[in-house]
């Protein structure tokens, strides 16, 4: 019997356990049949052109609107919560970036690069749900409480003078949004701990556990976003339902086995683009799922440039398998090699972009254990080459002149290759017009000229009115705040470069305004360059499991392709910090020079100075006081009068004075000369 | 004295007392002749004290620290630069005959490293001279409509973005390489730069971006940096301006590059950029070096004598030192180096040195004499540059910018053959390295050191509050002397006036204030020159308008004008052979007061925008200034002091006249046989060109200062 209970009781454990961990996974049911709280993870990978692999984890907490759990939660992150109840957000984002996005060779057009590219530092954005005035204190409290709460110094975005009100660029336009940059700000684990806190399983567990701190600050690019929407309803803000997305992208150089150097000699292996696992690229490797996770996948993403390469590749190579690209076959395609088998295979839906489309291999976290770790690889086997799709016009930012006086900030767009192909059934039309917001907030410190504003295109210069559709401004004020442009272009379709300039003129900062490291200059923001009319969403084909996975739907909002342009730095003149010292001595000097004389002048009485002096004339003189006598007259600019003889003992005694020190000075020289 | 007698005159009345500041003001001018004779010599003397007082370099930038990594640059990179360097010299051997091939393969190279390469097109442009544009920022060129495809020029820009940096701000490498007649030397420099750039692009230690230039020198290194630095800075987004590539078939040929595909990366038409410029280097490497060593020159003079902070050219000499073994010299004046009476100069200092030293030893000024000898000629070397004003390499386009850039010229010990070659990559690359490394180590631009210095040696500098006290004690006795000549002219013609006992109060009374405004004539001559001078120094502008003109014909046409235009000035304005009134009789000593002033003014204003050329100015011009005085007087006088005077001012005067000057230092300097009347025209041409103020200088204050001399000097009353 007790032999029989054994299996019984262990089978009866397993049960409880594995309940246990559904009711963990899923949070108490509830009787009205609400939506769960609930935690997905996941992660894609995508080979980059040069040589790089991008990993971009995602991982979403949703808390539902209810009223039932009072304040606590189950998984999701309580400290974001609070956030959201305190202060009314209804919307926020926070990005950690290092590095810059290569707007070129990484591609511009997807969601990834879209939404996910970031300029290097702090940026934070979020709107709120307040009455207007309150939204500047609201945004206020919520800067220092993010500031404590990923230990950056998010709380110099308090002042009025670093964040600014775009009022309909910025895409998720509305009233109460608040929009600022810490261009300066670095990021490293620091900042990385707190944000892994947010997750359920922290990164002990699931895809999180990937998260190498050296091998993910070893990357070329790295950004920890916090994605916040909150879809309360009530004015009460205890039972609204928030959803936190957070994404951390890196790009990361697989490490070769021979090294590169190696295989540059050999031609053929030129070409071949590194091979990477999950283990190479992170030095860890996936060991099961968050158990608390709701889902957990990896994706393969192959871009729609590499798989029309593929493709092309394949139909040269084996003219006899003429069949069409299927899901099935295209991962055993004889061009790489993957080291597990994908569990399903989506293709992008394309629409859009007769060209290609995209390849996403799933893998799903939950079929591999301790035991048999997901180590996701990717080996080539011939070179292919490819380019990432990028954004209609390419821009960029930079500054002109030089000088600490003035200058003019340039934004240059250049047009891709690329556009034809969706621009093609446009380009005929002579009155197909691209639409181009430009974002951008400047410091107070850098005085924009806004009259001053050129447009050129194709080289020519154009009329303001011609080329800018809608413009806003809101000029900076001095130490309040920066200024900023809101813009609206109208391109013509074919246009080749576009180029905008705009004058400004250097200020001056009080001395205590200036950072400790002023003389590496200042920082102008990126600005946003968006394109209203592109989208920069994948279509898949409307199934159950696309709709269940958060990323994906998230690539299938849809949104304006947008991009950041370069951070800008400009010197500004910068006094000599060492001045002080200065000043205090030469202050001081004049103020004893001042009061001495002063005083001087109080204290003397001209007539009884001259009485005592003719006293003391009466009595002899010397030999040589009398030749000073004489001599000072002559400095004076005087006829010598020989009463006017200063006194002769004090002269007699500081001559022979004069001479006892020549004396013995000599002696000491001589000394020194003769016995060393 | 007349001074005192006008004093005892006016004893009777009280007088109130007279502050002491005053007093002394009075004494020194009283005793202007002294004072000046002291000051003079002082400052002679101070100058030539200058390389005792050097001081050694340091590095004052704490973040630059140079040489603290180890070199990383292997002999793997030194091979693939090697590889560049034998593929550029074989491309050589087989002509090419627009030199597009070579610009080919070092972008060809860059792309393989997964570099961005753009080409960047210029066209050559002519120096002109812009009387307007003198100090005025660098201007974004004339665009000029008839251009041929012939003159253009192709910079390859390569750029590596450092992997995690911002992209805030960038470190520029150029390599000057003439794709048409390259020599050795500047396939080993590009080979050089390769083999840096090769190693940057694996390393992640970069936070700024690098960009390497190629400098396409057909036309001059510096035209090539310089028009690049043009678009880089203050492009022209108009159409007039850029140049357009498809009326030029070689040009486009150039884009069939295939697109390299490893790196992702491709070549684009389009100009790139990275930030703001930190700082930049210009390798070259020079022939064979006739130093029994490898050397390394620094260039660092810019335009106006400018220089680049002192850290810069200290990190480079840290690490050329200390950790590569090279032998760094700056120029010197080789001529210099021989002289005699300089090394009987550094002997007294010696052992005036060894004196004090053993009178105290913690004295330590004295300093060897051949050490001494070294020290002046360099010094000498840095202040001639420095005052002319042109930059010594094309780091100079740098300085227009405010980046701070020197020129490195690596001289090899042996040819470059095949085994030392390697060698001077290895040694040259890892320099560049380690002063890249310092250069991204850096947080801030360079600030914290010197900007306004004289070099002594590559590890000897006199920093601007020693150098000035020369200046300061020349140009003293200046305003001293015109007063004291002001006085004096005053107070002879009081004395005259009181001879004459029939003036009533009333009319001395006008006279007087008559006869203080009688300086206003001079006043007004100085200014005719003045204007002369100006008109002169604009003469070159018309002159260099007439076609097919000689350097002699040019230089000819333009001393006959400047003749013209002085006599017509002189009879218009103000006649010097005019002293029928004897009131005038001391016309003489009021023109030199109001001169000397003048050129008080000139030398002060001189000093803050360049400093050398003020200091070499006033050598020549304040002796002439204080001995001027009419030969007339000196003739009749007869006596021994009067004669050596007289003589002392035609040797001046005719030393000082600045053609004269020149063509005295030109053969002083080389031979007095290559000397030739059009040399004068070109040195000047090249002054206006390069915008030198030294050009200003001389038209506007030299100039002129010399003729009033003259002027005084012929005065017949």
């Amino acid at each position: 019997m007790t032999l029989l209970q054994r299996p019984l009781l262990v089978l009866l454990l397993l049960v409880t356990h594995h309940l246990l961990q559904c009711w963990i996974a899923f949070g108490s049911v509830d009787e009205e049949g609400q939506k769960q709280e609930e935690f997905n993870e996941e992660l894609l990978l995508k080979p980059l052109p040069d040589r790089k692999v991008l990993a971009h984890f995602h991982f979403q907490s949703s808390a539902p609107p209810s009223t039932s759990n009072g304040r606590h939660h189950h998984l999701f992150p309580k400290a974001i919560s609070q956030l959201v109840q305190k202060f009314r957000v209804k919307e926020m984002e926070l990005s950690f970036t290092q590095g810059r996005w290569n707007y070129e060779r990484w591609g511009g057009f997807d969601p990834i690069a879209s939404s996910n590219a970031k300029p290097p530092g702090v940026e934070l954005w979020a709107v709120f749900d307040v009455p207007q005035h309150q939204v500047d204190a609201s945004w206020k409290n919520l800067t220092h409480a993010l500031s404590g709460l990923f230990c950056a110094s998010i709380n110099f975005l308090e002042s009025t003078s670093t964040y600014s009100a775009p009022e309909w660029s910025f895409p998720p336009s509305s009233g109460n949004l608040r929009y600022g940059t810490l261009p300066r700000e670095a990021v490293c684990t620091e900042n990385l701990t707190p944000w892994l806190k947010l997750l359920p399983c922290r990164d002990k567990a699931g895809l999180a556990v990937l998260l190498d701190r050296p091998s993910i600050y070893r990357g070329f690019y790295h950004s920890q976003r916090l994605h916040l929407t909150s879809t309360g309803s009530g004015s009460k803000g205890t039972d609204s339902g928030i959803i936190l997305n957070q994404a951390l992208t890196v790009v990361l150089q697989p490490i070769q086995p021979n090294g590169l150097r190696a295989s540059m000699d050999h031609a053929s292996e030129k070409h071949i683009q590194p091979s990477w696992s999950l283990s190479s690229i992170f030095g860890k490797q996936v060991r099961g799922r968050c158990v608390l996770a709701k889902s957990s996948k990896v994706y393969l993403q192959l871009d729609r440039g590499l798989v029309a390469e593929l493709k092309r590749i394949h139909k040269e190579n084996e003219k006899s398998v003429a069949n069409g690209l299927t899901s099935e076959n295209f991962w055993s395609y004889p061009s790489f090699e993957l080291s597990a088998n994908p569990d399903r295979i989506v293709i992008e839906e394309n629409s859009l972009h007769s060209k290609s489309s995209s390849i996403l291999y799933n893998f799903q976290v939950e079929k591999y254990s301790e035991s048999e770790p997901l180590d996701l690889g990717l080996t080539w086997k011939i070179p292919v080459v490819w380019l990432c799709q990028s954004a209609p016009l390419h821009s960029s930012r930079f500054l002109m002149g030089s000088g600490n006086e003035r200058g003019a900030i340039a934004i240059s767009l250049k047009s891709t290759q690329l556009r034809e192909g969706f621009m093609g059934a446009f380009a005929d039309n002579e009155r197909c017009e691209l639409r181009v917001d430009v974002f951008q907030v400047v410091p107070w410190y850098v005085k924009v000229y806004f009259h001053s504003l050129q447009v050129f295109i194709d080289q020519q210069p154009k009329a303001v009115s011609d080329v800018i559709e809608k413009i806003h401004v809101s000029p900076s004020k001095d130490k309040v705040s920066p200024g900023m442009m809101e813009m609206v272009l109208k391109l013509p379709c074919r246009v080749k470069s576009a180029a905008l300039t705009i004058e400004f003129d250097k200020g001056f900062l009080h001395i205590d305004e200036y950072p400790p490291d002023a003389n590496q200059g200042f920082d102008i923001p990126s600005a946003i360059i968006s394109f209203p009319n592109f989208h920069a969403s994948m279509f898949f084909l409307e199934d159950g499991s696309v709709n269940k996975s958060p990323l994906l739907s998230k690539f299938q909002e849809k949104s304006p392709v947008m991009s950041y342009t370069e951070v800008l730095l400009v010197p500004l003149t910068t006094p000599d910090f060492s001045m002080p010292y200065n000043v205090i001595t030469i202050t001081c000097t004049v103020f004893a020079l001042y009061f001495g004389s002063l005083l001087n002048v109080l204290r003397r009485r001209i007539a009884e100075e001259e009485r005592f002096l003719k006293d003391k004339a009466t009595k002899k003189t010397g030999q040589l006081p009398l030749l000073l006598s004489k001599l000072s007259a002559k400095l004076r600019g005087r006829p010598w009068e020989p009463p006017h003889s200063p006194p002769s003992t004090s002269f007699f005694i500081s001559s022979k004075l004069v001479f006892k020190v020549i004396l013995v000075a000599g002696l000491a020289v001589g000394w020194q000369y003769y016995f060393s | 004295m007349a001074e005192t007698k006008e004093t005892s005159e006016k004893d009777e009345k009280p007088k109130p007392r007279v502050r002491p500041i005053v007093r002394l003001g009075i004494f020194l001018i009283s005793h202007s002749v002294l004072v000046s004779v002291v000051c003079c010599t002082a400052g002679v003397l101070a100058l030539f004290l200058l390389p005792v007082l050097a001081k050694n370099t340091y590095i004052s930038e704490n973040a630059l620290m140079p040489g603290s990594a180890s070199p990383m640059l292997s002999y793997q990179h030194v091979s693939d630069g090697n590889r560049l360097v034998k593929d550029l010299t074989n491309l050589d051997l087989k002509s090419s005959e627009t030199g597009i091939e070579s610009q080919r393969v070092i972008a060809q190279y860059m792309l393989e490293l997964g570099a961005e390469v753009s080409f960047h097109k210029f066209h050559a442009q002519l120096n002109q001279f812009h009387p307007l544009h003198f100090f005025s920022s660098p201007d974004s060129g004339v665009i000029q409509e008839n251009f041929s495809c012939s003159s253009y020029g192709i910079n390859t820009v390569g750029i590596i973005r450092a992997p995690r940096g911002d992209g805030k701000e960038a470190i520029v490498l150029v390599t000057p390489y003439n794709a048409l007649k390259s020599g050795l030397g500047e396939a080993v420099s590009v080979g050089i730069a390769y083999s840096v750039f090769s190693l940057l692009t694996q390393v992640t230690w970069l936070a700024k971006d690098v960009i390497w230039l190629v400098a396409d020198s057909r036309y001059g290194e510096y035209a090539a940096v310089a028009a690049w630095l043009r678009d880089y800075q203050i492009p022209k987004f108009s159409s007039l301006s850029t140049l357009n590539s498809e009326m030029c078939p070689d040009i486009n040929n150039l884009y069939d590059l295939k697109v390299n595909s490893i790196a992702g990366s491709k070549y684009s038409n389009s100009f790139r950029r990275a930030g703001t410029m930190a700082a930049a280097l210009v390798l070259k490497v020079g022939d064979q070096s006739e130093q029994y060593e490898d050397t390394i020159s620094i260039y660092a003079e810019a335009s106006n004598g400018q220089m680049p902070n002192l850290d810069l050219i200290n990190v480079v000499n840290y690490l050329a030192v200390h950790r590569q073994g090279l032998r760094v010299q700056v120029e010197k004046l080789w001529s210099l180096l021989n002289s005699s009476w300089l090394k009987s100069l550094g002997e007294i200092f010696e052992s005036l040195g060894k004196v004090a030293k053993s009178l105290n030893p913690e004295w330590k000024f004295g300093i060897p004499a051949t050490e001494y000898v070294e020290g002046t000629a360099t010094l000498a070397s840095s202040l001639y540059y420095q005052a002319l004003g042109v930059p010594t390499g094309p780091h100079g386009a740098f300085r227009d910018y405010q980046v701070d850039a020197i020129t490195l010229e690596i001289s090899p010990k042996y040819s470059l053959d095949k085994f030392r070659r390697n060698d001077i990559l290895l040694r040259g690359g890892r320099l560049i390295e380690g002063v890249i490394r310092s250069v991204n180590n850096l947080l801030e631009k360079f600030h914290q050191s010197f900007f306004l210095y004289l070099l002594t040696s590559p590890s000897k500098f006199v920093s601007v509050g020693v150098y000035m006290i020369a200046l300061a004690l020349l140009i003293a006795p200046l305003p001293m002397v015109a007063a004291s000549l002001y006085v004096d002219a005053n107070s002879l013609d009081s004395k005259t006036n009181k001879s004459t006992p029939s003036t009533i109060a009333d009319t001395a009374e006008r006279g007087i204030t008559i006869r203080s405004w009688r300086w206003l004539y001079s006043a007004k001559l100085v200014f005719a020159v003045h204007v002369w001078g100006a008109i002169v120094s604009l003469l070159p502008y018309f002159i260099c308008q007439i076609p097919d003109c000689s350097s002699t014909i040019s230089f000819m046409i333009w001393v006959v004008l400047s003749m013209i235009s002085l006599l017509t000035l002189y009879s218009v304005l103000a006649s010097p052979f005019s002293c029928n009134n004897a009131s005038q009789e001391k016309e003489w000593a009021l023109v030199k007061s109001v001169t000397i002033s003048y050129v008080f003014i000139g030398l002060g204003l001189m000093s803050v925008i360049n400093f050398a050329t003020a200091e070499i100015g006033a050598l020549l011009m304040v002796p002439m200034c204080l001995l001027a005085r009419p030969l007339k007087f000196d003739l009749r006088a007869g006596s021994l002091r009067s004669f050596s005077r007289m003589v002392c001012n035609l040797v001046l005067g005719l030393i000082a006249f600045p053609p004269a000057a020149f063509f005295l230092l030109k053969g002083m300097l080389e031979d007095f046989g290559s000397v030739n009347i059009g040399d004068f025209w070109m040195w000047v041409e090249s002054l206006w060109a390069w915008n030198s103020a030294t050009y200003i200088f001389i038209g506007m204050v030299y100039l002129p200062c010399w003729v009033l001399c003259v002027h005084i000097l012929l005065h017949t009353c």
